[in-house]
């Protein structure tokens, strides 16, 4: 699937810029200017992009290219853990109650039935306001919002995949459930899997970015884009760029997650 | 075929009685955060106590959300507003009514007034938005489809595919940014407060313009591949065949099949635009349901939340509901599945 890439020029255009912007976030505290957080208060606020800041200074006096650079190492942090943690959940029950079948997956597929039917982002408000925003509780969140639709994918394919021969061999054979849905099913049935989870992925960096706007992501010193726009929109009448820059960065990380998704469906 | 809709029927409000619980397991989980939720953060322990004993708040869970669906009901009393709590809340409906959803902490009014002053904005937004999302989508999505390959479809796919991509705040700054800042077109806030100096129909275009390109390049993309792929059927190829004008082809043949995958879509859509508009409406400072519910959440005003949660919960079964109904009526094979 992966030799794949380089033959489609989308694919291979989403893989470079996410590549590129994981190097970045690796590579951030050789590469950033200035500390992120350090404000910088000598002479006058400076909003407009010069020698000593390319992008100028946010409010606080802290760097604006130093803090999207940074702002890289959230968003590479949060989102591979959230979307990593609900498909793992996700797959995990849908394809224990497609390969159980019965009463486990008529509770499991209910239970997803009435998690789907809450619009997502009442998920997010009411869990990362009664639980406090931090990591741990927006991968919590998003592993609740998500895994009942990746369970409901797994647990399609994996139906179908357990009435194929290889799977009724390994089962004379007696080998362990576990064992037959880990090393037998799961690897064939990873193509509508892989699909979901670069789409997922770009929708958790467009998800990532509206909770820091509504006052929900990581807490403030933070660099985060979404935070970033939001405390930049009022500089929009002078200073426009503030705000737009790190929207462009968003932009940039979801659209290269789209073309990789669409590379890897054709 | 009645036998289908009961049976569908059943499932939805079995899906909105489990939801329902979820909403206040969610809200009400530990026994005591309730009482002080509602005495704000400088109580001191016996007034928290004494609360939750003249509440009833130390019930177990169960209890407290049969008493909870009862009092929405209008068969049991609310004894919030009873003078020996002292609270100092007060509803001129009395303590027994249906639709009874208690009080708001933040607004010190009850939810079933809160959400009535600021439900009608909600739906103004999303028919407005609607009724330019529908024929926006329908319109760009048909053209590409029929005109599938062709240069100017190529280039308006790319553009969707981008545009569907974009966060709606990112919109809403662009947006802010070109009509507001530069030109000075229209007004950056929408409180639609009645003496503001632009009018009502100003105030409305911000937000609508967001949600719109939002959203109709979204179901643009999906009209346009359901008429690529309905064109590749073979009743197309057979009508095409035995001599049908293009026209006819297309209206009778394509577009009837290719409507059944986006009318799922349009509805999702406006479960979305009555529920879930918490990003635009809290940029725009819009009074409707989403922007309400962030403030809610973040006040820790439980009532309004479970009252905001329960209705989008309804209206998502409500809209899923009506798409079985539009299936049905699209396509005639699915009343027997």
């Amino acid at each position: 699937m992966l030799r794949g890439v380089g033959e489609r020029p989308l694919a291979a255009t989403g893989a470079t810029i996410l590549l590129l912007w994981a190097c970045i976030a690796l590579a951030a505290p050789w590469i950033a200017p200035y500390d992120p957080l350090a404000l910088d208060f000598s002479g006058a606020i400076n909003h407009a992009p010069s020698a000593k800041h390319w992008l100028g200074t946010d409010s606080l006096g802290r760097d604006l290219l130093s803090r999207i650079i940074f702002g890289a190492r959230t968003l590479f942090a949060v989102v591979p853990l959230a979307v990593g943690s609900a498909f793992v959940v996700g797959i995990a029950l849908g394809a224990i109650a497609a390969y159980s079948g019965g009463l486990i997956d008529q509770v499991v597929s209910r239970a997803s039935d009435v998690m789907l039917a809450f619009p997502a982002l009442i998920i997010y408000v009411i869990l990362l306001t009664s639980l406090g925003p931090s990591l741990i509780n927006i991968v919590i969140a998003v592993t609740l919002a998500y895994a009942p639709g990746v369970g409901r994918l797994a647990r399609g394919q994996v139906l179908a995949i357990k009435e194929l021969d290889y799977v009724k061999a390994a089962q004379a054979r007696g080998d362990h459930p576990l064992s037959i849905i880990v090393f037998e099913i799961l690897p064939n049935a990873r193509g509508p899997l892989v699909v979901d989870l670069s789409l997922r992925a770009g929708y958790t960096v467009i998800l990532t970015g509206t909770l820091g706007f509504l006052g929900l992501g990581l807490p403030p010193p933070t660099p985060d884009w979404g935070a970033m726009v939001v405390e930049n929109t009022q500089l929009l009448s002078s200073h426009w760029h503030m705000a737009v820059v790190p929207c462009l960065a968003i932009v940039s990380v979801v659209v290269a997650c789209n073309f990789l998704a669409d590379g890897l469906r054709d | 075929m009645t036998g289908f809709l009961a049976q569908r029927l059943l499932q939805y409000i079995l899906t909105l009685i489990a939801g329902s619980f979820a909403v206040f397991v969610a809200t009400e989980f530990s026994p005591g955060t309730v009482s002080s939720k509602i005495l704000g953060p400088y109580a001191v322990q016996s007034q928290v106590d004494s609360l939750s004993a003249r509440l009833r708040l130390d019930d177990p869970l169960i209890e407290r959300y049969g008493r909870w669906l009862t009092t929405l009901a209008g068969l049991t009393d609310n004894p919030m507003a009873a003078k020996e709590v002292g609270l100092g809340l007060s509803d001129p409906r009395g303590t027994r009514y249906v639709g009874n959803l208690g009080f708001s902490l933040m607004l010190k009014e009850p939810v079933i007034d809160v959400l009535a002053d600021r439900i009608g904005y909600t739906i103004l937004l999303t028919v407005c938005s609607i009724a330019l999302i529908v024929p926006i989508a329908f319109g760009i999505g048909v053209w590409c489809g029929l005109k599938a390959g062709s240069l100017l479809d190529r280039v308006l796919s790319t553009l969707m595919a981008v545009l569907t991509a974009l966060p709606e705040f990112a919109f809403a700054v662009g947006l802010t940014l070109v009509f507001v800042i530069w030109l000075g077109w229209l007004p950056g806030t929408s409180m639609m407060l009645p003496g503001d100096k632009w009018g009502m129909v100003s105030q409305l275009v911000m937000p609508t313009a967001v949600l719109v390109v939002a959203s109709a390049t979204y179901v643009a993309r999906i009209v346009r591949a359901s008429v690529v792929e309905t064109r590749k059927r073979p009743f197309v190829r057979a009508a095409e065949l035995k001599g049908l004008p293009p026209r006819v082809v297309v209206v009778q043949h394509v577009l009837r099949n290719a409507l059944i995958a986006p009318v799922t879509v349009i509805l999702l859509q406006v479960n979305w635009l009555l529920t879930g508009v918490v990003v635009v409406e809290s940029i725009f400072a819009y009074p409707g349901v989403g922007s309400l519910l962030l403030q809610a959440a973040l006040f820790g005003d439980i009532y309004l939340v479970q009252a905001l949660t329960l209705m989008a919960l309804t209206v998502a079964v409500g809209t899923q509901f009506l798409g079985d109904l539009c299936y049905m009526a699209l396509d005639p094979r699915i009343r027997v599945a």
